[in-house]
C-alpha cells in the first residue's frame, strides 16, 4: 500500500510537494533565460491540488488553447511531466527563440512545431534535473511530445493518469516575465510508488 | 428559455427539452449522449477510464464508462426515460500525444470508447453516431428536442451528428 493519498495529503507532504515544485520551476525559468538570452522574471509559482473539474478552470476555460509538451519519465522512478502554456505565449516563446516575429492563431509551422518542443524539452528537462539532484535518483524523460489543443482536451491526458490514483491533480502554475506574461503549468505525474520514493529518498 | 447545463471531467447530468447538455474540451476522455426520443429526455456522461473494476479507489462513479453509463441511464429512467427506447451518440476518445504503445495508459482514448461501445451493447442502447479516435479535442453539445449532437474542434468546422 502507498504511503501518499493523493486524496490525504498531510501538511507535511504537500509543503514538501510545494517545495519541490518551486525549486523545479525556478530551475527551468533559468534555463528559460539562458535559450532566450534575456532576462526572464519570475513569481513565486503556486502548487495546488485541484479536483479534476477545477482545473481547466484554473487554465482560464477548458476551451482556452493551449500548448502541452508531454513526456514520459522512467529510471529510479515512473510516471510523466506536462508543460503548458497558452498559444499566444507560445507563439512569443517560438518567435523569441527564432529571432522571428511572433505568429498568430491556432496553427504554427511544422519550425515553429519543433522548437516548441525543444522549449518544452528544455524547461522541463531543468525542471526533472533539479528534482533528480535534490533526492539522487535517476530520471530519464524521453522525447517530447507537443499538443496545440483545447485546454480540457490536453489535460484529459493528466488527469486520466491521476485518475487511476484518485479525484485529483497537483498542478504548480508559474508566472514568467520576459517582454509579456507567461503563465506556465507543470503537471508532474509520478506514479503513486513513484511518489513514496521520491518523498522517502528526501527523508520522509 | 432554454439553458444549457454543463457537464465537467468525471461528471454526469440529465437534461429536458428544451434544455440542451454540454461538456467543453474533450481530450481522451468520452462524452456519451443517451436520449429517449419519446419524452425527450436526455443525458450526458463525460468518462475517463474504461473500467471501475480494474481501479482500487473506484468510488467517483461518473468516472468509469461502466458504473457511468449505468448511473447515467438510472437517473434518466428516474426522470421519465424508459430504459428500453434509449438511443446513443459518442463522442471523444481521441489520442493526444503520438507515443506509441510505451504505455498503456496512452492507448485509453481507444480503450475508453471501446468500453463504452460494450457497455452499451450490454444495456441494448444502440449507438446512432459517433465521431471518436483521432488526435485531436472536441467540445460537444446534446440536444434532447431532436437528438443533435454538436461538435466542435479547435481549427475545424462543426458538424451534427
Amino acid at each position: 500500500m502507498a504511503k501518499l493519498d493523493l486524496e490525504h495529503v498531510s501538511k507535511e507532504y504537500f509543503d514538501v510537494l510545494k517545495e519541490l515544485g518551486n525549486i523545479g520551476a525556478g530551475n527551468a525559468t533559468t534555463a528559460l533565460a539562458q535559450m532566450l538570452q534575456c532576462k526572464v522574471d519570475m513569481k513565486v509559482p503556486q502548487v495546488r491540488l485541484l479536483d479534476f473539474k477545477d482545473v481547466g478552470e484554473a487554465m482560464g476555460g477548458e476551451e482556452q488553447i493551449m500548448a502541452g509538451v508531454y513526456l514520459l519519465v522512467e529510471g529510479d522512478i515512473a510516471g510523466s511531466i506536462m508543460f503548458l502554456c497558452e498559444e499566444k505565449a507560445a507563439h512569443h516563446l517560438v518567435g523569441k527563440l527564432m529571432g522571428v516575429e511572433a505568429g498568430e492563431g491556432d496553427t504554427f509551422s511544422e519550425i515553429e512545431l519543433s522548437a516548441l518542443k525543444e522549449i518544452g524539452n528544455i524547461i522541463t528537462g531543468a525542471y526533472l534535473n533539479s528534482l533528480s539532484s535534490l533526492t539522487q535518483m535517476k530520471i530519464i524523460p524521453s522525447i517530447p511530445d507537443l499538443s496545440i489543443d483545447m485546454a480540457g482536451a490536453i489535460l484529459s491526458v493528466p488527469a486520466i493518469e491521476f485518475g487511476v490514483m484518485g479525484d485529483k491533480i497537483l498542478l504548480i502554475q508559474t508566472q514568467f516575465t520576459d517582454e509579456i506574461d507567461i503563465d506556465g503549468f507543470f503537471i508532474l505525474m509520478p506514479d503513486l510508488e513513484s511518489y513514496d520514493k521520491l518523498l522517502g529518498s528526501l527523508g520522509l | 428559455m432554454s439553458e444549457v447545463i454543463k457537464v465537467g471531467m468525471a461528471d454526469l447530468k440529465v437534461c429536458k427539452s428544451p434544455d440542451s447538455i454540454t461538456t467543453l474540451g474533450l481530450g481522451s476522455c468520452v462524452g456519451i449522449a443517451l436520449r429517449d426520443p419519446v419524452t425527450k429526455v436526455g443525458g450526458l456522461a463525460h468518462i475517463m477510464l474504461p473500467d471501475s473494476t480494474q481501479i482500487r479507489n473506484n468510488s467517483n462513479i461518473p468516472k468509469f464508462a461502466d458504473t457511468g453509463i449505468e448511473e447515467l441511464v438510472k437517473q434518466m429512467t428516474a426522470q421519465g426515460a424508459n430504459s428500453t427506447r434509449l438511443v446513443a451518440k459518442i463522442a471523444g476518445g481521441a489520442q493526444m500525444f503520438a507515443f506509441s504503445g510505451r504505455n498503456e495508459l496512452v492507448r485509453v482514448g481507444d480503450r475508453n470508447v471501446e468500453a463504452t461501445r460494450k457497455k452499451l451493447a450490454e444495456l441494448k442502447i444502440p449507438i446512432l453516431a459517433e465521431d471518436t479516435g483521432l488526435n485531436y479535442g472536441r467540445t460537444v453539445v446534446f440536444f434532447p428536442e431532436n437528438g443533435d449532437f454538436l461538435i466542435k474542434a479547435v481549427g475545424k468546422e462543426e458538424v451534427i451528428i
